[in-house]
């Protein structure tokens, strides 16, 4: 990594779009080269700010969803349909167009394979972009640390990272998906929310003292950290990132 | 690092979605508003129960103090209107809570610290220069809308320290720590600002 040893200011930086990937219906990656990028660790993000013609700003927090990959970086954006920047990001920005970017930021959930496993993944919906930059980034250093990722979704169709995810598995990495409202003909695995039974199937026992990451809707989240308490785990060895308000 | 670009780059065809009902002054930079209550914490909520809860204020003073639930509870109380702006964007305006002010906590308290750690159950810890938390700017909340403030908020009881972004105000607050010197806490040794101003926009390292 280049950066300092000393953290500077971080600065806003120009970011071109390089390409656009279709992920789900609702969902998708976009490509952004950013010359000046300093590196970055598995489940920080960037603060992405757009800027009108009359200098009007809005700025939001993104997930980083690749792994260390020179000046590319990749985030997996859920277009909001009364969002203000998301729908701009996944349905107006051009390729060659630019914005600004500022990252990476956050040092507590990250990981990096010196940090160790066996490393247990539960993603809601979207909040498996910072998990898949943990597996990317495991991937590309050949690093083979046990690791788990519980994904839930509402439909097939709404799974993210499918074919990837299919692709990476083995090596050490396990895939287990939770479809909760609709599932394919001869789905065989849970239909259902995650909960602690879930949970007890497919992380490792409290014995062999596995790292939680969990990211999703604030419920889904609230309903993961409190199932991993609940099954006897270490309530500092859940790392949790919540987005959305809380649940009704 | 580069020098920071000269000009903000125009988005072709974007407007945004400008607040016509707010007024544009109460709103730091960076950030927009929202009127849910978004939920962000580290870790697992915690749950005490209010027989095991306490509120200690220790460190660099002559005698520990503490308060049970009950005590703390018998203490006067007032209504906080306040806007609160967290460090992930949102801003919500005119947030109504109850709480005692930092204020009767340290009543009579001789300290030479200058420095104050929040510290709570699960672990979170956040620090302040003493002078931010003193004279009507800091409480200790137990109730939101007029409703026992819930777990996935901090409850029992959290801080309120509206002047800084909102993970200057600690959920599940146990305790305040006076230091000597500052001792960065939890977000601020994890690449976020010592300080946390958002009218400055302090939300990083270095900002």
């Amino acid at each position: 990594m280049a950066g300092t040893a000393v953290p500077g200011r971080l600065t806003w930086e120009l970011a071109e779009l390089v390409e656009v990937i279709v992920e789900t219906p609702h969902v998708k990656t976009i490509v952004l080269d950013v010359p000046s990028w300093p590196g970055h660790r598995a489940g920080q993000h960037v603060d992405v700010r757009l800027t009108a013609a009359d200098g009007y700003q809005a700025e939001r927090s993104y997930s980083i969803a690749s792994a260390l990959d020179g000046t590319r970086v990749t985030l997996t954006v859920q277009r909001l349909e009364d969002g203000e920047v998301s729908p701009y990001l996944t349905d107006e920005l051009r390729p060659g167009e630019k914005i600004e970017l500022r990252g990476p930021i956050g040092g507590y959930f990250v990981w990096e394979p010196s940090d160790g496993g066996p490393l247990m993944l539960v993603a809601g919906g979207s909040g498996v972009v910072p998990l898949m930059a943990m597996i990317r980034t495991r991937a590309a250093a050949g690093d083979d640390t046990e690791t788990r990722l519980l994904y839930s979704s509402r439909t097939p169709d709404d799974v993210i990272y499918r074919d990837e995810l299919e692709l990476l598995s083995g090596n050490g990495l396990t895939v287990v998906h939770a479809l909760t409202d609709s599932q394919p003909p001869g789905w065989t695995s849970y239909a259902r929310r995650v909960d602690a039974e879930m949970l007890a199937e497919v992380a490792p026992s409290p014995a062999e003292r596995p790292r939680f990451y969990s990211c999703g809707p604030t419920p889904f989240v609230e309903a993961v950290a409190e199932a991993v308490v609940r099954l006897g785990h270490d309530s500092l060895a859940i790392k949790t990132e919540r987005f959305g308000p809380t649940g009704r | 690092m580069p020098p920071e670009a000269a000009k903000p780059v125009v988005s072709r065809g974007w407007r945004g979605r400008r607040s016509t009902d707010v007024d544009p002054a109460r709103i730091p930079p960076g950030q927009y508003v929202t009127r849910d209550f978004p939920v962000l914490s580290a870790g697992p909520t915690p749950h005490t129960s209010l027989e095991l809860w306490d509120f200690s204020i220790i460190g660099e003073l002559d005698s520990p103090r503490r308060w049970t639930w009950e005590e703390f509870r018998d203490l006067p109380s007032e209504e906080i209107t306040r806007d609160i702006h967290c460090v992930n964007k949102w801003s919500k305006l005119d947030t109504v809570w109850q709480g005692v002010s930092v204020d009767t906590l340290l009543e009579g308290i001789e300290t030479s610290g200058e420095y104050v750690t929040q510290y709570s159950d699960g672990g979170y810890t956040t620090n302040l220069p003493l002078e931010d938390i003193t004279g009507g700017k800091a409480w200790v909340v137990f109730a939101y809308g007029g409703e026992p403030l819930e777990p996935e908020h901090g409850g029992p009881a959290r801080m309120l320290v509206p002047r800084h972004y909102f993970w200057k105000s600690a959920k599940w607050v146990r305790g305040l720590r006076l230091y000597l010197s500052d001792e960065p806490g939890f977000w601020e040794t994890n690449g976020y600002h010592n300080y946390g101003d958002p009218w400055q926009e302090q939300r990083y390292q270095g900002d």
